[in-house]
């Protein structure tokens, strides 16, 4: 099938950036969505013109590099699919494609499709962690774990952390992100002991690195391609919650925590 | 020269405490005085930073993707492998410990090899403490499942995105780090070559892969945990971005490279489906738990595989290895699969596919259980061939995976160059001929957890920190040679893409040093490589500059080094004239068409030395020694 294709053309973070149409020739239904992208670049590099920047590694829905917004939807039209997994039989013959980077406050373009999402792992960083030390920890069965929180825990532990959540949400708010770790961490007797300070921590983080605040549309559920549910945010409220103390502010003995950074 | 591993003497499971009862330690208050470069963040390398700044070292953390959570061990699927025993089915360190010398057909050092095999019952326990959610049974104790090579149930997993679960633990514990500021991490910047004052690793040279700035980083040493080469063969199963050039550009500086001949072909991946194919996808082993692979017994049988009567199925695992069945090694089942194809009754549009077929264990446990298993699995495959495999059977073949062979190092992770320690698949050091599968994790982690932080401080006691500063006019030597290939790939201005070569190449490579060589493939291999290599100088075409982000220029670097690595690999296979585990020399099998081994020339390992680009290479040969398991003939029957 043939394509028409407007991508997001932007020499760095500085250059203002524009769609610019090129045509997708010769796709077959097999390809990927970047095999098809693969074939557009090699055309263009023919053509001694720079070809598209975009991120990509494992090609297989798991690393979370390619953060693409197609007909502008991240990731595109198919549900709980990551661009890379995204196949060219759901196209047909004479479309039109719009490809754009994630778009968030929070996620400054470096280059065409590129964005920098470092501001995630400036969240983890925060205390997205249980502070363990390598060695001396306990047998791993001698922590008990019931079937069904561990499957809660691997629920939210399955985020791939590409950021779709925030390029879909209006607010450019990382709750489902920060959610999603918060829980999955929460959700084990492991994470018990940090639980308060991590909440607190990591929100915090999320408000410094520039990401909006969650006012529940619920588009990040929609576009996260591991399915990862909104009701982590919920549990992430929840755990909030517990950190105030009775007069709804932030408890003294979790306030100490929060500022202690873990160096040793 | 003949290479000595310097393993300890003594008891096979004394081994490792005398060592570390030998080792050096580096006084706490000094720890911080000493900087070490750590290249790559997957499981070996963020495991091994974030337990080094956890020690009070300094660490300068680099990996080319924008996080260390994306390193390509975020793919691992299926398990990790630990000698805990909780099945109570027989398992012991011994038994991890043979079952992985056999698997890799005795080529792998016995020493070490016990050692990752002890180990490993405190990675799972270090994973648990981080948080990994594990699969669990109804009683809450973690759950086991099996891999192939193996008769007992000790691989551990997260649903099929083990190695993600695996990762993430470790990067939580490297971003501790890198919050506490022991860690500096230098994400999207890529290794162009390690530099050496007065024969030892003291820094390396980068590029910036956003602005494209050539920087420097000296350090008192440095960990290569850059992961394996099977992108050498363009299709594989790995991320885009894995390459050779790390340790290529090592061993070009003096590393030894170990056994570049040992690559692993995976049997279960999904084909390929034409020409425009970038990467393959694996369907994780531990499917073949349950799934049973079969073809048809007959030639150019057409039928839809559920008008294929049992009878007329052959399920050619069982019937080849009765007691292994469907979990016989990797290499053993890659090339029954190949057989069969090549025997014309391959499935699928190209005749190169296998069925793997749920059909039976679906009747036993029902859909859920199965669904429970490896849903994310079968999902995966459903996106890339629309095909639902809860209703007909996978289609899979071999393909490209994993390498063993990497560089050298002794017993304590240190290369031929000091002070510079390879982790991880970067190494050679654990599976010989052959990995078993969920056996990579482990290693990593434990190159990265519980050994490197022994070792290195070995190394490091016997320094002053800082001694060498980006002042060394060796920095600038490797600045001008760094400045001088990128100037050379973007001034060609050819005809043919970075990717065409890069394709190519592994056409070469998969035809002539695939899963089965011969002498005479072997030398059309050293005659087509060069002369690719030679056309790429000549007639590629690199767009761009140097000084933004550009990955064509990215892609031309790696594959510049796959085009000599991919000679290197082609010599160890000629000169090898034998067949072990994964290299399959067809002049070299038993009448049955199983591998023959020749222990008596070839109990060794290959390291092999960098004279030049159009010189041989000079081998070094690291005698193996068996005390502890005899070298019998691998069956799997
Ligand atoms: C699809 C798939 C499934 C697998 N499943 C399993 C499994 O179930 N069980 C198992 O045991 N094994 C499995 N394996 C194998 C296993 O995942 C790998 O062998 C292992 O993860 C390698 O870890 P590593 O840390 O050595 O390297 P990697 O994870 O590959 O990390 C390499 C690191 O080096 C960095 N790097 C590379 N080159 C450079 C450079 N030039 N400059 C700077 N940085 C660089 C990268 O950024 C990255 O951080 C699987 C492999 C694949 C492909
Ligand atoms: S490229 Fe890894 S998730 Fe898409």
């Amino acid at each position: 099938m043939n394509l028409t294709l407007y991508v997001w053309r932007q020499k760095n973070a500085d250059d203002r950036g524009r769609l610019e149409q090129y045509e997708a020739h010769g796709i077959s239904p097999e390809m990927s969505f970047l095999e098809m992208l693969d074939i557009v670049n090699e055309d263009l590099i023919k053509k001694a013109t720079e070809p598209i920047a975009f991120d990509h590694d494992c090609r297989e829905g798991i690393c979370g590099s390619c953060s693409q917004v197609i007909n502008g939807v991240p990731h595109g039209q198919e549900e709980k699919t990551s661009v890379c997994q995204l196949h060219m039989r759901h196209f047909k013959d004479g479309d039109a494609i719009y490809i754009e980077p994630w778009r968030a406050r929070a996620f400054p373009v470096i280059k065409d499709l590129i964005v920098d999402r470092s501001a995630l792992d400036r969240i983890i960083q925060a205390g997205g962690y249980i502070s363990s030390h390598t060695g001396g920890v306990p047998d791993a069965n001698s922590i008990l774990i019931p079937k069904d929180d561990a499957e809660k825990a691997m629920d939210a532990a399955e985020c791939i952390g590409c950021g779709a959540c925030v390029a879909a949400c209006p607010n450019g708010s990382a709750m489902l992100f920060a959610a999603a770790k918060v829980s999955h961490l929460a959700m084990l007797p492991q994470g018990q002991v940090e639980a308060a300070r991590r909440v607190r921590v990591m929100t915090e983080e999320m408000m410094k690195q520039g990401f909006g605040n969650c006012t529940n549309h619920y588009e990040c559920q929609a576009a996260c391609p591991k399915g990862i549910k909104v009701s982590f945010i919920a549990k992430l409220n929840r755990e909030f919650i517990k950190t105030l103390g009775r007069s709804g502010k932030i408890s003294s003995s979790v306030d100490r925590m929060a500022d202690t950074l873990p160096s040793e | 020269m003949i290479l000595d591993g310097k393993c300890p003497s003594g008891l096979l499971h004394e081994k490792w405490d005398k060592r570390r009862q030998e080792l050096n330690l580096v006084n706490p208050a000094n720890k911080r005085k000493y900087k070490i470069i750590v290249v790559g963040t997957g499981l070996a390398g963020a495991s091994a930073a974030a337990t080094l700044g956890e020690l009070g070292y300094t660490v300068e953390a680099f990996c080319y993707q924008d996080s260390p959570r994306r390193g390509h061990s975020i793919a691992a699927q299926g398990g990790i492998n630990a000698a805990k025993n909780y099945p109570n089915d027989g398992d012991s360190i011994f038994r991890l410990f043979y079952d992985t010398v056999k698997g890799g057909d005795f080529r792998a050092r016995e020493a070490n090899v016990y050692r990752l095999a002890a180990v490993s019952n405190n990675i799972i326990d270090q994973c648990v403490a981080q948080g990994v959610p594990f699969a669990r049974d109804y009683a809450g104790y973690l759950d086991n499942r099996s891999f192939g090579g193996a008769q007992v149930s000790r691989t551990f997993y997260a649903r099929g995105q083990t190695g993600q679960q695996l990762l993430l633990g470790a990067y939580s514990a490297l971003s501790r780090q890198i919050r506490a500021g022991s860690v500096r991490l230098h994400p999207r910047t890529e290794m162009l070559d390690l530099v050496l004052v007065n024969g030892e690793a003291k820094g390396i040279t980068v590029r910036d892969m956003v602005t494209g700035e050539i920087k420097f980083f000296a350090a008192d040493a440095v960990c290569l945990c850059t992961g394996g080469y099977s992108n050498v063969f363009y299709l594989s199963t790995n991320a885009m971005g894995c390459n050779v050039s790390a340790t290529y550009r090592a061993y070009k500086k003096g590393a030894f490279f170990a056994n570049p001949c040992f690559t692993q072909i995976h049997p279960t991946c999904i084909p390929v489906s034409g020409d425009h194919q970038s990467k393959l996808t694996l369907m994780s082993e531990s499917l073949r738990n349950d799934g049973r692979v079969w073809v048809p017994k007959n030639k150019g049988d057409q039928r839809r595989p559920d008008e294929i009567p049992e009878e007329e199925r052959d399920y050619f695992l069982e019937r080849k290895y009765p007691s292994f069945g469907n979990l016989a090694p990797r290499d053993i089942a890659s090339r029954a699969a190949k057989e069969v194809c090549d025997e014309g009754r391959g499935v699928g549009s190209s005749g190169r596919g296998v069925y793997l077929d749920f059909a039976d264990a679906i009747k036993r446990l029902g859909e859920i259980t199965i669904r429970e298993r490896y849903g994310n699995l079968f999902n995966m495959y459903e996106k890339i061939t629309a095909e639902n495999a809860y209703k007909q059977p996978m289609r899979i073949y071999p393909a490209v995976h994993y390498t063993m062979g990497g560089l050298w190092v002794d017993y304590n992770l240190e290369s031929t160059i000091p002070g510079l320690f390879v982790l991880g698949e970067a190494n050679f050091s654990d599976h010989g001929a052959n990995r078993l599968g969920a056996s990579a994790l482990m290693q990593g982690l434990a190159d990265g957890y519980f050994i490197i932080p022994y070792t290195i401080a070995n190394y490091l006691a016997q320094t002053a920190p800082g001694k060498v500063t980006v002042e060394h006019p060796e920095f600038r030597k490797s600045e001008t040679e760094s400045r001088d290939f990128i100037k050379r790939l973007l001034s060609i201005q050819g005809k043919k893409t970075v990717t065409e070569f890069h394709r190519e190449l592994g056409r070469i490579l998969w035809e002539h040093v695939g899963m089965a060589r011969s002498e005479s493939s072997l030398k059309k291999a050293l005659q087509l490589i060069p002369e690719l290599r030679a056309e790429f100088w000549e007639n590629v075409t690199v767009t761009g500059t140097s000084a933004e982000l550009n990955q064509e220029l990215e892609k031309a670097g790696r594959v510049a080094d796959f085009l000599e690595f991919g000679e290197l690999m082609a010599r160890d296979a000629l000169h090898r004239a034998e067949s072990c585990g994964g290299h399959f020399r067809v002049e070299y099998q038993m009448p049955d068409g199983e591998a023959q081994r020749d222990d008596e020339n070839f109990s060794y390992v290959a390291a092999w030395g960098f004279t030049g680009v159009a010189t041989e290479p000079e081998l070094h040969k690291e005698r193996l020694s068996f005390e502890h398991v005899h070298p019998s003939v691998r069956s799997y029957k």
